[in-house]
């Protein structure tokens, strides 16, 4: 019915930038009627851009994409998903308190005369998951089931738009082994239908058991586009991380024999295990691990943002007892966020205030801030960091992304840390302060002071660091010298 | 450019000293010392509240149990004021302290339960208004001693009391906001609440602290209303939160938190008393007074919210 070679997509020369930084350069793919086509590549490599553009929420600066023919780079959202691409997201996008029918019909449900025909959409919901195999009561509402079954159903609702392409973003990520399994099934049904399908996912295991073809991105370009049959998997782990190391890095020589944090059996359901590690001063640990490895969470804990379930942390010997950030920054440890928006700075407030909020009791007496002081020594620090801003009393909000992270770092100093954890210290940030900040990370090594340096950028984790601890789903895997660490041995065990 | 964008900064001013201008030239009563005294009399209880208020509204908060304080407050306050019962400083203190416990529960409730701030005070709204209607039997407590009633109406070398403790307030409010620790930490919350803890500020007591100030004020102006008209009513002070949140709005300071004055507040407050004191001096009835305000109310919001836009 389908001939296997029919293209249905094709994407051509598509590029496109955020604030001056290339996200896409130039990307080709095409996809082909009833195929299953994953999409690889490392965290930032372009792949959520690249989506984000197929299914109009972004508009790309350049290229082509067509669609049965048909031109659709220009189209806004719902006429895409009308003409027939839909996109499975990796978080559920359904409302929990109406039914699975209601929730399938949102947005296009059947009337009769201006009132709900709640009749036909049951019927209709039912009909549609019995065709894909599914047994799931369509009354029940949308929070009483699993994730898997929820997925599920975004596929079904899907299918009933009458979608030929489903993109399928880390589909298998909150499933367990049986769910993966019916989640295949679907995904072969459809490929039966002439449904096209472009999945992205980092499990190689899932990627050699259902695609057809893969295209590999990297630093968003296009690396090449092969069956899986042609295609190994160590061949495919360098294609994805294979590129230069850039003349970013300086190497390090600072560490220290003094222990200054000391992590011991730290435990926390459901995020991470059995964490054991130590840090000395003037060394750079490097924690890489893909997306929902427990990175983040690791330096949640030790930070006091979250709480964490067993174990212990010492700083300096001395076991340390914190339920807040407040009682971690007294202690010495400072913590820059990979969500800066978010955990970074007050946007309504200065420059200076923004420095000083972490150490303003140093620059007060008697609840009364002492301004003179506060300004010195905040002046002394942008000068230091080279922030740059029209005054010390310019709106932080204001302020390009790279001195922005430059402020937070400056607030995070000026309480004196002896350990920061850095997480994502580089991310959405122009590569002239990507330098400044790889710089002054070894300005601060030099010094003494302790760094765990969190990053999805494997150049920089092997540029920056003398041990590398690589984490996945949620366990340590190994800790890495600076000798033994490479990309692929990275990849490897983050993978595995 | 950056002197357009000054003038929009001090907006709230410009349009207050226009306001001012004009009804000056229309109503030459306006513009003398004794209807400055009855303007900033009438509206330094609504100050009070506006100013306590204010730092609630600065973290991202509200409090709408204000009016209900002031009547918590005043009832108290006026039952330990009879005439040779107590010291006068016992029925302030009582008021104080009235005020100070309910907005403490505020801020108690509100960070241990994560409700919502508008619902919670919602609550305490209702249950104050009960607390001052059982204390005083739902009846007013008149027959307050003259010691008491100095405080409303007495004079310190000619000027008004309220109007001493008016500047008293704004000063010490002023320089909590602009020039201590917890002013700096109110910022911070209301500006970006998970980035202010995980600078290390305890954001609990952050919000404890401000909606306690908030029923203290209060409570000082139930004191003084009570003072004022002689009798602790326990149904006093309705609607007097939507008065003190008006003020602040029209002040400029921001609903969604994180930035606003004090002396936006205040100027909020006397726009509110003088564009009363002028309808009234022109004889307008109290039916368009309120219209006259809501429009200034929305209007404040608007222009603010414009002003938001060409700054981003």
């Amino acid at each position: 019915m389908h001939p296997a070679d029919e293209q249905i997509l094709k994407v051509n020369g598509l590029s496109k930038s955020f604030f001056g930084v290339k996200a896409l350069d130039n990307i080709h793919f095409d996809l082909k009627r009833g195929e299953v086509h994953a999409l690889m590549g490392e965290n930032g490599a372009g792949k959520s851009t690249f989506m984000k553009i197929l299914i109009g929420l972004l508009k790309a600066d350049a290229g082509s994409i067509s669609f049965n023919s048909e031109q659709i780079e220009n189209m806004d959202v719902h006429s895409i998903m009308q003409k027939g691409i839909s996109m499975i997201h990796q978080e559920i996008l359904m409302v929990p308190d109406l039914s699975v029918a209601q929730n399938i019909f949102l947005g296009r449900e059947i009337k009769r005369a201006y009132l709900l025909d709640e009749l036909a959409i049951n019927q209709q919901a039912e009909n549609l998951l019995l065709s894909m195999g599914l047994n799931i009561n369509v009354r029940t509402k949308a929070k009483n089931l699993s994730i898997a079954e929820l997925q599920l159903i975004e596929i079904a609702k899907a299918v009933s738009n009458n979608a030929r392409v489903i993109i399928m973003d880390e589909p298998s990520s909150a499933l367990s082994e049986k769910e993966v399994e019916i989640l295949f099934n679907t995904i072969k049904d459809l490929k039966s239908k002439g449904v096209a399908i472009i999945y992205i996912s980092h499990k190689m295991e899932e990627i050699y058991q259902i695609a057809d073809r893969i295209t590999v991105l990297r630093d968003g370009k296009y690396i090449t586009t092969k069956h899986t049959a042609e295609l190994d998997k160590s061949s495919l782990i360098s294609l994805m991380v294979g590129r230069e190391l850039e003349e970013l890095f300086s190497a390090s020589s600072t560490a220290q024999q003094e222990v200054i944090l000391k992590v011991k059996n730290l435990n926390t359901k459901g995020k991470f295990s059995d964490i054991n590690f130590e840090v000395y001063a003037g060394e750079v640990l490097g924690i890489a691990g893909l997306m929902g490895a427990g990175r983040t969470e690791i330096a949640r804990a030790i930070f006091g943002l979250d709480s964490f379930e067993s174990g212990e942390i010492m700083l300096k010997g001395k076991k340390l007892k914190i339920r807040s950030p407040k009682d971690a920054i007294r202690e010495g440890i400072g913590y820059v966020s990979e969500d800066r928006k978010a955990l970074g700075f007050i946007p309504e407030l200065s420059v200076k205030q923004n420095i000083s909020l972490s150490s303003i009791l140093n620059y007060s007496k008697a609840w009364f801030i002492n301004e003179k002081k506060e300004e010195k020594a905040s002046s002394k620090i942008a000068q230091q960091l080279n922030i740059k801003a029209s005054g010390l009393n310019q709106k932080v909000m204001n302020l390009s992304g790279g001195n922005q992270q430059k402020v937070v770092i400056a607030r995070v100093l000026m309480a004196y840390p002896s350990l920061i954890i850095l997480d994502e210290p580089t991310r959405g940030i122009d590569i002239g302060a990507k330098q400044e900040i790889y710089k002054l990370i070894r300005q601060l090594t030099e010094t003494g002071l302790a760094v765990i340096m969190i990053s999805s950028e494997l150049p920089e984790i092997l540029g920056m660091s003398n041990r590398v601890l690589v984490l996945s789903k949620g366990k340590q895997k190994t800790i890495l010298t600076q000798k033994e660490a490479s990309q692929e041995k990275i990849m490897q065990y983050a993978l595995h | 450019m950056h002197y357009i964008k000054n003038l929009r900064q001090y907006g709230i001013f410009i349009v207050f000293g226009i306001i001012c201008l004009i009804i000056s030239f229309i109503t030459p009563q306006f513009l003398t010392v004794s209807n400055w005294t009855i303007i900033i009399t009438q509206v330094s209880i609504n100050a009070l509240l506006a100013f306590g208020v204010t730092f609630v509204i600065i973290t991202g908060g509200i409090d709408l149990s204000l009016g209900s304080i002031v009547a918590v407050a005043g009832v108290s306050a006026a039952m330990l004021a009879h005439p040779d019962s107590y010291p006068v400083l016992v029925p302030v203190f009582a008021g104080l302290f009235a005020g100070l416990l309910i907005g403490a529960f505020n801020g108690f409730i509100i960070t241990k339960s994560k409700i919502a701030p508008f619902i919670v005070t919602l609550g305490t709204m209702t249950i104050g208004r009960g607390l001052a209607l059982i204390l005083s039997n739902g009846r007013p407590v008149s027959n307050l001693s003259d010691s008491f009633v100095f405080i409303g109406s007495g004079k310190i070398m000619g000027i008004p009391v309220l109007i001493v403790i008016l500047i008293v307030m704004f000063i010490l409010c002023s320089l909590i906001l602009n020039r201590t620790i917890l002013g700096r930490y109110i910022y911070a919350v209301g500006g970006n609440e998970q980035a202010a803890r995980a600078s290390g500020i305890n954001v609990t007591q952050v919000k404890m602290t401000v909606y306690s100030v908030s029923g203290l004020l209060a409570g000082l102006a139930g004191i003084l209303l009570t003072s004022r008209i002689t009798t602790g009513q326990p149904n006093a002070g309705a609607g007097f939160e939507l008065d003190a949140i008006a003020a602040v709005v029209i002040g400029g300071t921001s609903t969604t938190g994180g930035k606003g004055s004090i002396a936006g507040t205040l100027i909020g407050v006397l726009l509110i008393g003088v564009i009363n004191n002028s309808l009234d001096l022109l004889n307008v009835t109290s039916y368009y007074q309120q219209v006259v305000m809501g429009i200034i109310i929305i209007g404040a919001v608007v222009l603010d919210s414009m002003n938001q836009k060409s700054n981003s």
